[in-house]
């Protein structure tokens, strides 16, 4: 018999589901935009797998809105956000995106979460030259084909949290086996990790390329645990690598390998439980134990608690925040919604808002910014029900852990 | 590539093949007797999974869970039977498939508002948790135990429909259900207790699937495309075709990962469409009547 | 669901006086279909829900004539509305070919592709149809989803906004939301015309009878199999129209438009307006995404609602809003 609590749907979780869908029903219909109101349109996938990402995203942005709102506004104007749900989906995120310029004739946008939503927002806006500061990880928005003037990437790209993680992971000889999700983002992850793999001087026994989405891992555990690395390199997101995860702690990989991800995830953390994230060293862009070193994040922490009852800002969820904020402090140093101004206003910014001193590079509009490096506790360790990872590193930010603008395809 | 890699390979693809036959089994069996194909089937899977785990978190026991959450959620299937689709089987074969495609929606959207969107944690029970050496290689033992149900399963259906009266029954009815009524066999009790049964088996594979991949409320349509294609090669309606046609179609998905790993869920789709292009029945259905 | 109201026999079946409605409906319904159209960005909230309507239920016309007007339920139509969106494209964003000829490359693609899954698919009956078109589709899903160089894979290809259309000299800003929905408002209209000619015509008699018999309309000497694989094509190419309009829209193609769910999706709605009749696909199209629409501003769990209504018409309305409105009045 196990002990009680093992299995802890626990009542909380379940009632906090309620309390979400019955807050949702509630919600009252759309506010009309105002005249006079600067309007910002947040298309983000508020159904679907990464629906609490989503929801943390929507709470930031919101907290954004709010903390500016308070001061008087910008120019003297309100700030209004526009949440709408992508859904997850391009197309859907297309549709919602021209309403929010055709109809509610947004100011700009920020938002998105996927990569595929990520492209499909920016080709809308950059078509009919709206702003958009985009809070979804990739390094494909970075480049030229995708960059336009009105594009600006928030979100830390994988190109950064490969380097920091490999870094501060890879050693000099190490061996090193790639389980990769087959398509853009998780190649645009290996490829980060060769380099920084090469620039160390580490080797690779191997890489396997497995299905976008799949749900058993099984299948792949017998050639990676053949391959006998010392380190084992996850290269995918959200529920594949939850899974991917659970089931190589299930083969016992973590007894022969450490366990290496690009990206951790706090509300994936959350879903899967700390047994098998247990060691698990990844990347992020946020994380509220940032606090102890960092003021504007104890000062960020400190109004989202006050804001939503206690709850702690989750990675996705800062970026919903410092995305919103680059931008409206950019819109009061130009004093209004203009776009061309907005535009040179964010190209010389400097802000710290949640994480340290951060800019947007000249070229590509990218978001020079720390990386952090996560490992997440034991069970045992965890002081409280939101502590769950250890700093083991902060990336400084700097443009050095970029691809250089002529790699990009940037005229030099 | 060694021969105990591809031994060992074998092997995890009958382990991945034991989990789509539950799934298959209740779809094939829902088919073969009712006529209805059941496009809430990974859905309810997913039910399975989270009763699964609402009834493990109650008494604090994965075993109670395995139990009475096939039991609890066959129950909802005959609901749905009774109230759902009962009332379309004088109606074409096309209503039912609409109307639990429909039904897929809401319970998914249902799950979501009681539970959450995320997923939560299913840990492996910890009597089964660690790895056994097989002598090839190492495998989770959680991973043998759920081959091992599956297998009394399959020993217990087929002692039940080759031993028993109602099993007799069900063989019979699926051959000619007018026949059954002729003869004075409540043949609408048969089709409730059937559905239930189908229901009752993909929950059963949904909290053996639960300690292995967690739960999420979207598990479920996944599973129900690999049911589709392991019912559909294995010919719909028969339960030897889903038994065969799971250890297939798992081992097919798991010999790929060897050789061209990228492919795995795109070589699940090409065996389907290359069965039913050479036979269109599936390996062991029964030719279509006209 | 393959519901008879208005088949010819049961138009020719009722009492002269519906007959006399019904016909003179029938006489209009491409004039009033368009001129439905021309009002609808006037009457949605948005005009980018107004194009969707139009896509979406140009779709749904495509599907009806192989689901409600032939009586074969395929699960895989969402195979040539994305192959006529991705051919656009790809025509536009890699080759530069220009705007109509793009759209025509798209329709032919996903006409060509409609040809090939049909020969392959209808040899099969039943369910078993449903399953092969749904395999066949999702083979054609994991390719553009492999073929990423191309398709630009799970990112979606992007890369092709046409900003401004030539038309014999004029040149129309493509950008403004009006001008964009009636200019591809006369393709889904003449798409209709088409469609109407053919429901009129021997052939859509032949496709009726195999509907309503197969066996019979065998017997009476037709060629059963062709028939179908005509009807399949047809019907892929109106998809496949839809899907060009589509790109030229949104000017991206996102993957989902392949999954299998579109093609459910592409069901629900032809079933919620009302298979087998000449306006329900449309009125399908509108009401589900006004329904998502209205119900997804209210709520996130939109999808309850959306199911729920779905099975209430599968199990009360099976001839969906349109067929429903059609027999109510007749009855009375």
């Amino acid at each position: 018999m196990t002990s009680q609590g093992t299995y802890s749907i626990t009542r909380r979780s379940a009632l906090a589901g309620l309390a979400a869908g019955s807050a949702a029903l509630a919600m009252p219909a759309l506010v009309r935009a105002q005249g006079e109101s600067i309007r910002i349109g947040f298309p983000t996938p508020l159904t679907g797998p990464f629906a609490a990402e989503a929801k943390d995203q929507v709470k930031s942005a919101e907290l954004a809105v709010k903390l500016v709102n308070d001061k008087g506004g910008i120019a003297g104007r309100k700030v209004e956000l526009l949440v709408r749900d992508d859904k997850l989906n391009a197309g859907e995120a297309a549709t919602r995106t021209l309403e929010l310029i055709e109809k509610d004739k947004v100011h700009a946008v920020v938002g998105a979460l996927s990569s595929a939503v990520q492209l499909a927002v920016n080709e809308v806006t950059r078509a009919r030259g709206v702003i958009y500061v985009s809070i979804s990880q990739s390094d494909t928005i970075n480049e030229v084909k995708d960059f336009s003037r009105f594009t600006f990437h928030e979100a830390l790209n994988p190109h950064m949290t490969t380097a920091a993680v490999a870094k501060h992971t890879f050693k000099p000889g190490s061996k090193i086996a790639y389980l990769v999700a087959d398509y853009a983002y998780g190649h645009e992850m290996l490829r980060g990790f060769k380099r920084a793999q090469a620039a160390i001087g580490a080797t690779s026994v191997g890489e396997i390329l497995h299905p976008f989405g799949a749900a058993d891992y099984s299948t792949f555990m017998p050639q990676l645990r053949a391959m006998r690395p010392d380190i084992l390199c996850i290269c995918n997101f959200g529920r594949d690598q939850a899974n991917a995860i659970k089931q190589a702690v299930d083969f016992g990989m973590n007894r022969q390998s450490k366990i290496v991800v690009p990206v951790l995830l706090h509300n994936q953390r959350l879903a899967v439980g700390p047994e098998a994230f247990e060691g698990v060293v990844g990347g992020a862009n946020y994380y509220w134990g940032l606090e102890d070193t960092i003021p504007s994040a104890k000062a960020f922490n400190d109004a989202f608690k006050a804001a939503n009852g206690g709850a702690y800002p989750t990675d996705y969820g800062a970026y919903g925040f410092t995305g919103v904020s680059s931008l409206l402090l950019a819109m009061a140093a130009a004093g209004g919604p203009d776009t061309d101004k907005v535009v040179a206003a964010l190209e010389k910014l400097q802000y710290d808002v949640a994480k340290g001193p951060q800019h947007y590079r000249a070229c590509d509009h990218q978001s020079v910014q720390s990386v952090l490096v996560l490992e997440s506790k034991k069970k045992a360790e965890m002081k409280n029900e939101a502590d769950l990872f250890k700093i083991l590193a902060i990336e400084p930010a700097a443009e050095s852990i970029l691809r250089t603008c002529s790699e990009l395809g940037f005229p030099a | 590539m060694d021969a105990e890699l591809i031994a060992m390979q074998l092997f995890s693809g009958v382990a991945l093949g034991a989990i789509m036959i539950m799934v298959a089994l209740g779809l094939s069996i829902i088919f073969g007797m009712l006529g209805v194909v059941n496009f809430a089937h990974g859905a309810l899977f997913m039910v399975g999974a989270y009763a699964g785990l609402w009834i493990a978190s109650l008494t604090g026991s994965f075993w109670w869970g395995l139990l009475i959450a096939p039991l609890a959620v066959g129950a909802l299937g005959m609901l749905i039977e009774r109230v759902l689709i009962r009332p379309l089987y004088k109606r074409s074969v096309d209503d039912p498939l609409l109307l639990t495609f429909g039904l897929g929606y809401v319970l998914v959207e249902a799950v979501r508002i009681l539970f959450g969107s995320d997923g939560i944690p299913f840990p492996t029970p910890p009597q089964l948790a660690g790895v056994a050496d097989l002598g090839i290689g190492f495998f989770p033992i959680y991973r043998l135990f759920v081959v091992g149900v599956v297998a009394l399963t399959l020993l217990l259906l087929w002692l039940g429909l080759e031993k028993t009266k109602f099993g007799l029954i069900v063989r019979a009815g699926a051959k000619d259900p007018q026949i059954m009524r002729v003869l004075g066999v409540d043949i609408a009790t048969v089709w409730l207790l059937v559905f239930g049964l189908g229901v009752a088996l993909t929950a059963l594979g949904g909290v053996l699937a639960a300690p292995m991949r967690n739960v999420n409320p979207e598990m479920g349509s996944l599973v129900l495309a690999e049911a589709f294609v392991v019912t559909v090669i294995g010919g719909m309606g028969s339960l030897v075709g889903a038994v065969v046609a799971g250890l297939l179609v798992g081992v097919a998905i798991s010999m790929t990962a060897l050789f061209a790993p990228e492919m795995a869920t795109i070589v699940m789709f090409a065996l389907m469409a290359l069965v039913l292009l050479v036979r269109p029945q599936g390996l062991f259905g029964k030719p279509t009547r006209a | 669901m393959t519901a008879s109201t208005s088949s010819i026999a049961s138009v020719m079946a009722g009492p002269a006086g519906h007959r006399g409605w019904r016909a003179r409906l029938a006489a209009w319904r491409v004039p009033l279909s368009i001129l439905a159209l021309c009002l609808l960005p006037w009457l949605l909230p948005s005009n980018a829900l107004a194009v969707n309507v139009l896509v979406y239920g140009l779709l749904a016309v495509g599907y009806n004539l192989l689901f409600g007007y032939t009586g074969l339920l395929s699960f895989g139509h969402a195979a040539f509305f994305g192959a006529g969106a991705y051919v656009t494209g790809i025509a536009i964003g890699r080759f530069g070919v220009p705007w109509f000829a793009a759209l025509l490359l798209g329709v032919a693609a996903g006409a060509a592709l409609a040809f090939v899954i049909g020969l392959l698919s209808i040899r099969t009956r039943g369910i078993y149809f449903s399953m092969v078109t749904l395999a066949l589709s999702q083979l054609v899903y994991y390719t553009a989803l492999q073929a990423s160089s191309w398709t630009g894979g799970e990112n979606g290809l992007r890369g092709f906004t046409v900003a401004k259309l030539d038309i014999l000299g004029w040149s129309i800003d493509f950008l403004d939301p009006i001008k964009k929905y009636y200019v591809l408002m006369v393709f889904a209209a003449a798409a209709l015309w088409l469609v109407s000619r053919i429901l009129n015509s021997p052939f859509g008699a032949v496709i009726e009878a195999i509907r309503e018999n197969e066996t019979r309309a065998r017997a009476c000497g037709y060629d059963v199999e062709r028939t179908k694989l005509i009807a399949f094509t047809l019907s892929g190419l109106i998809c496949a129209l839809a899907g060009t309009l589509f790109a030229l829209h949104l000017a991206i193609v996102p993957l989902d438009i392949l999954h299998y769910q579109t093609s459910g999706m592409i069901v629900m709605m032809t079933l919620l307006g009302g298979a087998g009749s000449f306006f329900g696909p449309f009125v399908g199209a509108l009401a589900f995404l006004l329904m998502e629409d209205v119900v997804s501003l209210w709520t996130s769990h939109w999808q309850i609602v959306v199911g729920t209504v779905f099975i209430l018409f599968v199990l009360f309305l099976p001839k969906g809003i349109w067929g429903t409105l059609i027999a109510w009045r007749a009855d009375r």
